[in-house]
């Protein structure tokens, strides 16, 4: 159960929000929504630990996250910047983050992954010679093998064709399905069917 | 494998994909070096008495170059938001990431400083004594380093900033260095200059680990 109470988000001497507060209990899905500007991004990584809330707290199974110790392990956070080195291949990359993150990975597992997600025969290319999209493939292709309960995803369609987008949502609908907790902020409209839907709007 | 095992990985492989970064480095300590006995003339005493220390200064420049890369490049690309966010103690990452830094751009300094050393006219026992003191002063270089680096994440002219910041936390270890080899041509025997670094770095792996994880949490808000 991932809960967090009366969110308030200063960026210099401006309220970017407050009084957010939410309930997310497994196979719930919660769509962060906003204008540019709003606090979306910073929501969302205030969710993860990297921004300290103002006032406000955020809990993980009754537990505040500063201070639980299985958090980090229970969460998957992508943002807007990639999380991927140019100079190694998608397979190493994909390895190593997935190292990091506290689950080993076999070199077959992981050319499994990219192949699903539409790199197959690109596993050994250097990130840097790969278009934008295939970059966001590389770096979304980590939740096709994670195990983590919380994904935390900003923008995740950002650059990504229709099958891309395709396969995303069906891997969301498993995800919801079994038991997972996602929360994401989109432009795009997308149907999801599965698990329960819940909303914040943030305004500027 | 465990997470460190996978920083250490990664940060190596980086490190080999890079050897440019490697070999600017390395070829500025050669440079910097070989232009003082071009530049004051070769007599013997003159040169045997500035050798250490130029070997030093030299030393100390030569990391203030590479340190920009400790953190830069990570957090431009997102990697190190994804290091906040890894279940291990983010000081022991800090800690990989500092030892790779020096495997990759001060060891090989470390080597090629008794060669460098024989341009000074140093006699044998004061080339031991200057490797012993570079391979025990360059790791805190590298951490102390760190501290700076993660300070100035993300600002405009970040690489002026660290000089200004780092370079003088390093005169305790250029003290000390560059002494140990004064002693030792002077017949006094380095040990006591040699524990004294080894104790600047018992300090640093023990101390910095910690300040650059609490600078990277900051640096990342």
């Amino acid at each position: 159960m991932f809960e967090a109470t009366r969110l308030e988000c200063m960026r210099g001497d401006s309220r970017l929000f407050s009084e957010v507060g939410f309930l997310l209990e497994p196979g719930g899905l919660l769509n962060v929504r906003g204008a540019n500007g709003s606090g979306k991004s910073s929501l969302l990584r205030m969710l993860c630990g990297l921004i300290l809330p103002e006032a406000g707290e955020i809990r993980w199974n009754g537990v505040n996250i500063r201070h639980s110790h299985d958090y980090k392990r229970a969460l998957t956070y992508l943002g807007h910047l990639n999380g991927i080195k140019e100079e190694l291949s998608g397979l190493e990359n994909l390895r190593i983050n997935c190292g990091l993150a506290g689950f080993d990975i076999s070199e077959e597992a992981a050319i499994d992954a990219l192949e699903r997600i539409g790199l197959d025969g690109r596993e050994h290319l250097p990130v840097n010679v790969l278009s934008q999209g295939q970059r966001r493939r590389v770096m979304l292709a980590r939740l096709l093998v994670a195990r983590t309960p919380l994904w935390i995803l900003d923008e995740p369609l950002v650059a990504l064709d229709a099958d891309a987008i395709g396969l995303m949502r069906s891997l969301f609908e498993l995800h919801l399905e079994n038991g997972g907790m996602l929360i994401m902020t989109t432009h795009q409209e997308l149907e999801i069917a599965a698990g329960t839907t819940q909303e914040i709007r943030l305004s500027s | 494998m465990n997470m460190l095992a996978w920083i250490l990985r990664r940060d190596l492989l980086l490190a080999m994909r890079r050897k440019s970064d490697v070999l600017t480095t390395l070829f500025f300590f050669v440079i910097m070096v070989s232009l003082f006995p071009l530049g004051v003339g070769p007599e013997p005493q003159l040169l045997k008495a500035m050798g250490p220390g130029v070997l030093w200064v030299a030393a100390l420049l030569a990391s203030m170059l590479s340190l920009g890369r400790l953190f830069a490049a990570d957090y431009a690309d997102g990697t190190l938001e994804q290091m906040l966010l890894c279940p291990e103690s983010l000081a022991l990452i800090v800690l990989a990431k500092a030892a790779v830094h020096w495997l990759a751009s001060e060891l090989p300094l470390v080597l090629m400083a008794p060669l460098l050393g024989l341009q000074f006219g140093l006699p044998g026992d004061a080339l031991w004594v200057l490797t012993l003191s570079l391979l025990l002063g360059t790791p805190v270089l590298s951490l102390v380093g760190a501290i700076g680096a993660s300070l100035t994440l993300g600002l405009r002219g970040g690489g002026v900033l660290v000089s200004l910041l780092v370079l003088p936390l390093y005169i305790p270890v250029l003290i000390f260095g560059a002494g140990a080899v004064d002693a030792s041509t002077s017949g006094l025997g380095a040990g006591g200059h040699l524990s004294i670094l080894g104790a600047l770095l018992v300090l640093a792996l023990l101390a910095t680990p910690k300040a650059v994880a609490a600078a990277l949490h900051i640096s990342l808000e």
